[in-house]
Protein backbone atom coordinates (compact mmCIF):
# COMPACT_ATOMS: atom_id res chain seq x y z
CA UNK A 1 0.00 0.00 0.00
CA UNK A 2 1.58 3.44 -0.82
CA UNK A 3 1.48 6.43 1.45
CA UNK A 4 0.36 9.77 1.57
CA UNK A 5 1.60 12.47 3.59
CA UNK A 6 -1.68 15.15 4.21
CA UNK A 7 0.00 18.28 4.98
CA UNK A 8 -2.45 21.06 6.16
CA UNK A 9 -2.85 23.58 8.88
CA UNK A 10 -7.04 22.76 8.52
CA UNK A 11 -8.11 20.11 10.54
CA UNK A 12 -11.47 19.74 8.09
CA UNK A 13 -9.15 19.68 4.33
CA UNK A 14 -7.14 16.79 6.11
CA UNK A 15 -10.06 15.06 6.82
CA UNK A 16 -11.55 14.98 3.60
CA UNK A 17 -8.36 14.49 2.11
CA UNK A 18 -7.48 11.63 4.40
CA UNK A 19 -10.97 10.06 3.36
CA UNK A 20 -10.60 10.46 -0.36
CA UNK A 21 -6.75 9.07 -0.20
CA UNK A 22 -7.92 6.35 1.63
CA UNK A 23 -10.70 5.30 -1.08
CA UNK A 24 -7.88 5.55 -3.26
CA UNK A 25 -6.25 2.95 -1.18
CA UNK A 26 -3.31 5.38 0.43
CA UNK A 27 -2.31 4.86 4.13
CA UNK A 28 -2.42 8.55 5.29
CA UNK A 29 -0.49 10.20 7.66
CA UNK A 30 -1.19 13.91 8.64
CA UNK A 31 0.83 17.11 9.19
CA UNK A 32 -0.30 20.80 10.40
CA UNK A 33 2.31 22.43 9.12
CA UNK A 34 5.49 21.84 7.24
CA UNK A 35 8.05 21.57 10.18
CA UNK A 36 5.64 18.90 11.32
CA UNK A 37 5.64 17.31 8.45
CA UNK A 38 9.68 17.99 7.54
CA UNK A 39 10.19 15.75 11.02
CA UNK A 40 7.81 13.32 9.49
CA UNK A 41 10.07 12.94 6.62
CA UNK A 42 13.16 12.55 8.55
CA UNK A 43 11.98 9.10 10.05
CA UNK A 44 9.88 8.08 6.92
CA UNK A 45 9.65 9.49 3.66
CA UNK A 46 6.26 8.85 1.97
CA UNK A 47 5.29 7.78 -1.50
CA UNK A 48 3.36 11.09 -1.61
CA UNK A 49 2.68 14.13 -0.10
CA UNK A 50 -0.28 16.64 -0.79
CA UNK A 51 0.92 19.84 0.37
CA UNK A 52 -1.13 22.95 1.24
CA UNK A 53 0.63 26.12 0.97
CA UNK A 54 -0.08 28.72 3.77
CA UNK A 55 0.54 27.13 7.37
CA UNK A 56 1.96 28.73 10.30
CA UNK A 57 5.30 27.54 11.46
CA UNK A 58 7.16 26.46 8.01
CA UNK A 59 5.05 27.17 5.35
CA UNK A 60 4.56 24.81 2.05
CA UNK A 61 6.95 25.84 -0.33
CA UNK A 62 9.31 26.28 1.89
CA UNK A 63 8.96 22.82 3.18
CA UNK A 64 9.42 21.72 -0.60
CA UNK A 65 12.24 23.13 -1.22
CA UNK A 66 13.49 21.67 2.13
CA UNK A 67 12.59 18.43 1.54
CA UNK A 68 14.03 18.28 -2.25
CA UNK A 69 17.17 18.86 -0.32
CA UNK A 70 17.19 15.69 1.77
CA UNK A 71 18.42 12.74 0.99
CA UNK A 72 15.55 10.23 -0.75
CA UNK A 73 13.45 13.94 -0.51
CA UNK A 74 13.22 13.76 -4.67
CA UNK A 75 11.40 10.71 -4.05
CA UNK A 76 8.00 11.68 -2.94
CA UNK A 77 5.62 12.89 -5.34
CA UNK A 78 4.57 16.43 -4.15
CA UNK A 79 1.02 17.79 -5.16
CA UNK A 80 0.22 21.35 -3.53
CA UNK A 81 -2.77 21.77 -3.07
CA UNK A 82 -4.33 25.62 -2.03
CA UNK A 83 -6.15 28.43 -2.67
CA UNK A 84 -3.16 30.30 -4.32
CA UNK A 85 -4.45 30.39 -8.32
CA UNK A 86 -2.56 32.49 -9.83
CA UNK A 87 -0.12 31.67 -12.53
CA UNK A 88 3.12 33.23 -10.70
CA UNK A 89 2.69 30.95 -7.25
CA UNK A 90 2.01 27.78 -9.78
CA UNK A 91 5.58 28.81 -11.56
CA UNK A 92 6.93 29.09 -7.99
CA UNK A 93 5.88 25.64 -7.06
CA UNK A 94 7.02 24.06 -10.16
CA UNK A 95 10.42 25.37 -9.58
CA UNK A 96 10.75 24.31 -5.36
CA UNK A 97 10.19 20.65 -6.72
CA UNK A 98 5.81 20.35 -6.90
CA UNK A 99 5.03 17.48 -9.30
CA UNK A 100 1.21 18.57 -9.45
CA UNK A 101 -0.93 21.30 -8.60
CA UNK A 102 -4.43 21.41 -7.37
CA UNK A 103 -6.60 24.77 -6.79
CA UNK A 104 -8.97 24.44 -3.63
CA UNK A 105 -11.67 23.87 -3.51
CA UNK A 106 -10.78 20.28 -4.90
CA UNK A 107 -12.87 17.43 -5.39
CA UNK A 108 -12.44 13.30 -5.23
CA UNK A 109 -12.06 13.68 -8.84
CA UNK A 110 -9.31 16.57 -8.94
CA UNK A 111 -7.16 14.31 -6.61
CA UNK A 112 -7.73 10.82 -8.13
CA UNK A 113 -6.76 12.42 -11.76
CA UNK A 114 -3.54 14.28 -10.44
CA UNK A 115 -2.51 11.47 -8.56
CA UNK A 116 -3.08 9.45 -11.80
CA UNK A 117 -0.91 12.36 -13.55
CA UNK A 118 1.77 11.75 -11.47
CA UNK A 119 2.11 8.16 -11.93
CA UNK A 120 0.87 7.03 -8.36
CA UNK A 121 -2.17 5.42 -9.20
CA UNK B 1 -45.95 15.58 -18.99
CA UNK B 2 -48.40 14.07 -21.49
CA UNK B 3 -47.73 10.69 -22.97
CA UNK B 4 -48.26 11.81 -26.30
CA UNK B 5 -46.08 14.86 -25.87
CA UNK B 6 -43.30 12.70 -24.58
CA UNK B 7 -43.38 10.69 -27.49
CA UNK B 8 -43.44 13.81 -29.51
CA UNK B 9 -39.80 14.80 -28.01
CA UNK B 10 -38.76 11.00 -28.28
CA UNK B 11 -39.37 11.06 -32.08
CA UNK B 12 -37.67 14.44 -32.44
CA UNK B 13 -34.74 13.58 -30.46
CA UNK B 14 -33.92 10.12 -31.95
CA UNK B 15 -35.05 11.71 -35.58
CA UNK B 16 -32.34 14.71 -35.23
CA UNK B 17 -29.31 13.32 -32.78
CA UNK B 18 -30.02 9.71 -33.12
CA UNK B 19 -30.38 10.15 -28.91
CA UNK B 20 -32.91 7.22 -27.58
CA UNK B 21 -34.94 8.76 -24.41
CA UNK B 22 -36.40 5.62 -22.71
CA UNK B 23 -39.78 6.40 -20.73
CA UNK B 24 -37.65 5.73 -17.48
CA UNK B 25 -35.29 8.51 -18.76
CA UNK B 26 -38.22 10.91 -18.82
CA UNK B 27 -37.04 12.99 -16.09
CA UNK B 28 -33.75 13.77 -18.07
CA UNK B 29 -36.63 15.85 -20.55
CA UNK B 30 -37.85 17.96 -17.14
CA UNK B 31 -34.30 18.77 -15.95
CA UNK B 32 -32.65 19.73 -19.62
CA UNK B 33 -35.63 21.48 -21.60
CA UNK B 34 -37.41 23.41 -18.72
CA UNK B 35 -34.30 26.20 -19.09
CA UNK B 36 -35.33 26.08 -23.11
CA UNK B 37 -39.55 26.43 -22.33
CA UNK B 38 -38.56 29.36 -20.07
CA UNK B 39 -36.24 30.51 -23.14
CA UNK B 40 -39.57 30.69 -25.31
CA UNK B 41 -41.60 32.00 -22.48
CA UNK B 42 -43.75 28.87 -22.11
CA UNK B 43 -44.62 27.47 -18.85
CA UNK B 44 -43.88 23.72 -19.16
CA UNK B 45 -42.71 20.67 -21.39
CA UNK B 46 -46.55 20.62 -22.59
CA UNK B 47 -46.78 23.56 -24.00
CA UNK B 48 -43.17 23.34 -25.30
CA UNK B 49 -44.47 20.57 -27.45
CA UNK B 50 -47.38 22.45 -28.48
CA UNK B 51 -45.06 24.68 -29.63
CA UNK B 52 -43.46 22.84 -31.75
CA UNK B 53 -46.75 21.13 -33.33
CA UNK B 54 -47.71 25.31 -34.11
CA UNK B 55 -44.60 26.20 -35.30
CA UNK B 56 -41.79 23.89 -36.26
CA UNK B 57 -39.30 26.33 -35.98
CA UNK B 58 -36.14 25.03 -36.79
CA UNK B 59 -34.49 27.35 -33.99
CA UNK B 60 -36.62 26.04 -31.51
CA UNK B 61 -36.18 22.19 -32.87
CA UNK B 62 -32.20 22.84 -32.57
CA UNK B 63 -32.83 24.46 -28.77
CA UNK B 64 -34.55 21.43 -27.85
CA UNK B 65 -31.75 19.11 -29.81
CA UNK B 66 -28.97 20.43 -28.37
CA UNK B 67 -30.15 21.07 -24.92
CA UNK B 68 -30.77 16.93 -24.74
CA UNK B 69 -26.81 16.26 -25.58
CA UNK B 70 -24.43 15.69 -23.11
CA UNK B 71 -20.70 17.97 -23.42
CA UNK B 72 -19.32 16.49 -20.40
CA UNK B 73 -15.51 16.69 -21.59
CA UNK B 74 -12.20 17.37 -19.77
CA UNK B 75 -8.77 17.58 -20.63
CA UNK B 76 -6.44 14.39 -21.27
CA UNK B 77 -9.34 12.71 -20.33
CA UNK B 78 -8.59 8.90 -19.31
CA UNK B 79 -5.13 10.21 -19.65
CA UNK B 80 -4.33 6.39 -21.27
CA UNK B 81 -5.89 6.80 -24.90
CA UNK B 82 -3.54 10.37 -24.67
CA UNK B 83 -0.22 8.44 -23.86
CA UNK B 84 -1.08 6.36 -26.23
CA UNK B 85 -1.04 7.90 -29.46
CA UNK B 86 1.82 10.29 -28.10
CA UNK B 87 4.09 6.73 -27.72
CA UNK B 88 2.79 4.07 -29.75
CA UNK B 89 0.27 5.85 -32.26
CA UNK B 90 1.73 8.68 -33.53
CA UNK B 91 5.08 7.34 -33.93
CA UNK B 92 3.79 4.70 -36.24
CA UNK B 93 1.90 6.71 -38.50
CA UNK B 94 4.73 9.13 -38.84
CA UNK B 95 6.93 6.28 -40.05
CA UNK B 96 3.98 5.10 -42.17
CA UNK B 97 3.33 8.32 -43.37
CA UNK B 98 6.89 9.53 -44.14
CA UNK B 99 7.16 10.47 -47.55
CA UNK B 100 3.44 12.79 -47.47
CA UNK B 101 4.23 13.93 -43.93
CA UNK B 102 0.58 14.91 -43.35
CA UNK B 103 -2.00 14.10 -41.03
CA UNK B 104 -5.39 14.69 -40.50
CA UNK B 105 -7.63 13.78 -37.25
CA UNK B 106 -10.89 13.81 -36.35
CA UNK B 107 -12.51 14.36 -33.04
CA UNK B 108 -16.17 13.51 -33.96
CA UNK B 109 -17.36 14.69 -30.42
CA UNK B 110 -15.36 17.55 -29.88
CA UNK B 111 -17.78 19.19 -27.02
CA UNK B 112 -16.15 22.53 -25.52
CA UNK B 113 -12.99 21.53 -27.49
CA UNK B 114 -11.02 20.08 -24.34
CA UNK B 115 -10.24 16.59 -26.47
CA UNK B 116 -8.65 18.35 -29.97
CA UNK B 117 -7.11 20.88 -27.66
CA UNK B 118 -5.56 18.07 -25.86
CA UNK B 119 -4.21 16.40 -28.41
CA UNK B 120 -2.95 19.99 -30.27
CA UNK B 121 -1.18 20.62 -26.83
CA UNK B 122 0.49 17.42 -27.25
CA UNK B 123 1.22 17.97 -31.14
CA UNK B 124 2.75 20.87 -30.04
CA UNK B 125 5.29 19.42 -27.30
CA UNK B 126 6.10 16.79 -30.21
CA UNK B 127 6.81 20.32 -33.01
CA UNK B 128 10.60 19.62 -33.34
CA UNK B 129 10.15 15.69 -34.53
CA UNK B 130 6.83 17.23 -36.58
CA UNK B 131 9.21 20.10 -37.90
CA UNK B 132 7.99 20.39 -41.51
CA UNK B 133 4.09 17.75 -41.04
CA UNK B 134 1.26 19.14 -41.99
CA UNK B 135 -1.50 18.63 -39.20
CA UNK B 136 -5.17 18.90 -39.57
CA UNK B 137 -7.45 18.35 -36.14
CA UNK B 138 -11.37 18.38 -36.84
CA UNK B 139 -13.56 18.82 -34.38
CA UNK B 140 -16.73 18.45 -34.97
CA UNK B 141 -19.84 18.32 -32.88
CA UNK B 142 -24.03 18.48 -32.88
CA UNK B 143 -24.26 21.66 -30.79
CA UNK B 144 -23.04 24.80 -32.47
CA UNK B 145 -23.48 26.38 -28.93
CA UNK B 146 -20.26 24.24 -27.49
CA UNK B 147 -18.62 24.61 -30.70
CA UNK B 148 -18.75 28.49 -30.13
CA UNK B 149 -17.35 27.58 -26.28
CA UNK B 150 -14.58 25.16 -27.92
CA UNK B 151 -13.25 28.09 -30.50
CA UNK B 152 -13.08 30.88 -27.87
CA UNK B 153 -10.96 28.82 -25.47
CA UNK B 154 -11.59 29.85 -22.48
CA UNK B 155 -12.16 27.78 -19.62
CA UNK B 156 -12.94 28.19 -16.12
CA UNK B 157 -10.89 27.10 -13.01
CA UNK B 158 -13.28 23.77 -12.32
CA UNK B 159 -12.47 23.11 -16.00
CA UNK B 160 -9.09 23.21 -16.10
CA UNK B 161 -7.80 21.36 -13.16
CA UNK B 162 -9.82 18.42 -14.86
CA UNK B 163 -7.13 16.38 -16.30
CA UNK B 164 -4.59 19.26 -17.30
CA UNK B 165 -1.61 18.62 -15.99
CA UNK B 166 0.16 21.74 -14.60
CA UNK B 167 2.63 22.13 -16.57
CA UNK B 168 0.87 22.73 -19.62
CA UNK B 169 -1.49 24.97 -17.80
CA UNK B 170 1.62 27.18 -17.34
CA UNK B 171 2.83 26.66 -21.00
CA UNK B 172 -0.56 27.16 -23.05
CA UNK B 173 -2.82 28.98 -20.56
CA UNK B 174 -2.83 32.90 -19.33
CA UNK B 175 -4.86 33.74 -16.79
CA UNK B 176 -7.74 36.50 -16.71
CA UNK B 177 -9.12 36.53 -13.43
CA UNK B 178 -11.15 33.76 -12.93
CA UNK B 179 -10.82 32.00 -16.38
CA UNK B 180 -8.28 30.36 -17.91
CA UNK B 181 -7.15 31.45 -21.23
CA UNK B 182 -5.69 28.99 -24.30
CA UNK B 183 -3.02 30.19 -26.24
CA UNK B 184 -3.68 31.36 -30.12
CA UNK B 185 -1.19 28.85 -31.52
CA UNK B 186 -2.99 26.02 -29.57
CA UNK B 187 -6.43 27.02 -30.93
CA UNK B 188 -4.93 27.57 -34.20
CA UNK B 189 -4.58 23.68 -34.58
CA UNK B 190 -7.87 22.98 -34.12
CA UNK B 191 -10.86 23.80 -36.82
CA UNK B 192 -14.66 23.33 -35.79
CA UNK B 193 -17.78 22.46 -37.78
CA UNK B 194 -20.86 21.53 -36.96
CA UNK B 195 -22.40 18.16 -37.51
CA UNK B 196 -24.09 15.37 -37.19
CA UNK B 197 -23.21 12.00 -36.50
CA UNK B 198 -26.53 10.56 -38.24
CA UNK B 199 -25.30 11.89 -41.47
CA UNK B 200 -23.13 11.08 -44.35
CA UNK B 201 -19.36 12.45 -43.10
CA UNK B 202 -17.73 12.37 -46.88
CA UNK B 203 -17.34 15.82 -47.18
CA UNK B 204 -15.55 16.18 -43.96
CA UNK B 205 -12.46 14.58 -45.85
CA UNK B 206 -10.23 11.29 -44.72
CA UNK B 207 -8.56 10.99 -41.90
CA UNK B 208 -6.18 8.95 -40.25
CA UNK B 209 -7.35 8.97 -36.37
CA UNK B 210 -11.25 8.96 -35.55
CA UNK B 211 -11.62 10.06 -32.16
CA UNK B 212 -15.04 8.89 -31.40
CA UNK B 213 -14.91 8.58 -27.47
CA UNK B 214 -18.11 8.54 -25.25
CA UNK B 215 -20.27 8.97 -27.89
CA UNK B 216 -21.46 5.93 -29.16
CA UNK B 217 -23.30 4.87 -25.61
CA UNK B 218 -26.06 7.67 -26.83
CA UNK B 219 -27.18 5.75 -29.74
CA UNK B 220 -29.00 2.54 -30.27
CA UNK B 221 -27.40 -0.34 -32.30
CA UNK B 222 -28.79 0.10 -35.61
CA UNK B 223 -27.33 4.14 -35.19
CA UNK B 224 -24.11 2.80 -33.59
CA UNK B 225 -23.25 0.21 -36.76
CA UNK B 226 -23.99 2.56 -39.29
CA UNK B 227 -22.38 5.35 -37.68
CA UNK B 228 -19.23 3.00 -37.63
CA UNK B 229 -19.83 2.31 -41.09
CA UNK B 230 -20.00 5.71 -42.17
CA UNK B 231 -16.47 6.47 -40.51
CA UNK B 232 -14.41 3.15 -41.75
CA UNK B 233 -15.24 4.59 -45.37
CA UNK B 234 -13.32 7.91 -44.72
CA UNK B 235 -9.92 5.64 -43.06
CA UNK B 236 -7.71 4.06 -44.39
CA UNK B 237 -7.02 0.12 -43.55
CA UNK B 238 -3.84 1.47 -41.27
CA UNK B 239 -6.03 4.52 -39.69
CA UNK B 240 -6.66 4.46 -36.08
CA UNK B 241 -10.26 4.73 -34.41
CA UNK B 242 -10.54 5.95 -30.75
CA UNK B 243 -13.31 5.13 -28.67
CA UNK B 244 -14.57 5.44 -25.01
CA UNK B 245 -13.57 3.26 -22.34
CA UNK B 246 -16.77 1.61 -22.11
CA UNK B 247 -17.41 1.57 -25.89
CA UNK B 248 -16.80 -1.65 -28.33
CA UNK B 249 -17.31 -2.35 -31.76
CA UNK B 250 -17.95 -5.93 -30.95
CA UNK B 251 -21.24 -7.41 -31.45
CA UNK B 252 -22.08 -4.13 -33.29
CA UNK B 253 -19.86 -3.46 -36.75
CA UNK B 254 -17.56 -6.02 -38.39
CA UNK B 255 -16.14 -2.57 -40.14
CA UNK B 256 -13.21 -2.10 -37.18
CA UNK B 257 -11.03 -4.98 -35.18
CA UNK B 258 -9.02 -4.19 -32.21
CA UNK B 259 -5.52 -3.33 -32.13
CA UNK B 260 -3.91 -6.35 -30.23
CA UNK B 261 -2.02 -5.34 -27.05
CA UNK B 262 -3.62 -1.42 -27.33
CA UNK B 263 -7.03 -1.24 -24.94
CA UNK B 264 -9.63 0.98 -26.94
CA UNK B 265 -8.01 1.80 -30.55
CA UNK B 266 -9.28 -0.21 -33.64
CA UNK B 267 -8.53 -0.29 -37.35
CA UNK B 268 -10.60 -0.63 -40.58
CA UNK B 269 -11.19 -4.56 -41.27
CA UNK B 270 -9.47 -5.49 -44.57
CA UNK B 271 -12.77 -4.75 -46.81
CA UNK B 272 -12.20 -0.97 -45.92
CA UNK B 273 -10.62 1.31 -48.00
CA UNK B 274 -6.94 0.57 -48.93
CA UNK B 275 -3.95 2.60 -46.92
CA UNK B 276 -2.68 5.73 -48.43
CA UNK B 277 0.95 3.91 -48.69
CA UNK B 278 -0.61 0.68 -50.07
CA UNK B 279 0.29 -1.22 -47.40
CA UNK B 280 -1.51 -3.80 -44.93
CA UNK B 281 -2.70 -2.33 -41.67
CA UNK B 282 -0.01 -1.59 -39.42
CA UNK B 283 1.17 -3.61 -36.15
CA UNK B 284 1.32 -1.60 -33.50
Amino acid sequence: MKTCLVVDDSRVVRKVARKILEELEFACDEAEDGKQAMDHCMVTMPDAILLDWNMPVMNGIEFLRALRQMTHGAEPKVVLCTTENDLNHIQEALSAGANEYIMKPFDSDIIQNKFEQVGLL
Amino acid sequence: MQADNFEVLQKLLKQRSGLVVSPEKAYLLESRLMPVARKWSVKGLDELVALVRAKRDEKLLQDITEAMTTNESSFFRDTRPFDQFKSVVLPQLMEQRASRRHLRIWCAAASTGQEPYSLAMVLHEERVRMNGWRVEILGTDLSTEVLDKARDGVYSQFEIQRGLPITYLVKYFRQDGDKWLLSPEIRQMVDYRPFNLLEDPTALGRFDIVFLRNVLIYFDRPDKASILGRVAKLMPSDGVLYLGGAETVFGISDRFKPVEGQRGIYQPTSDAEPSSAGRQAAAF
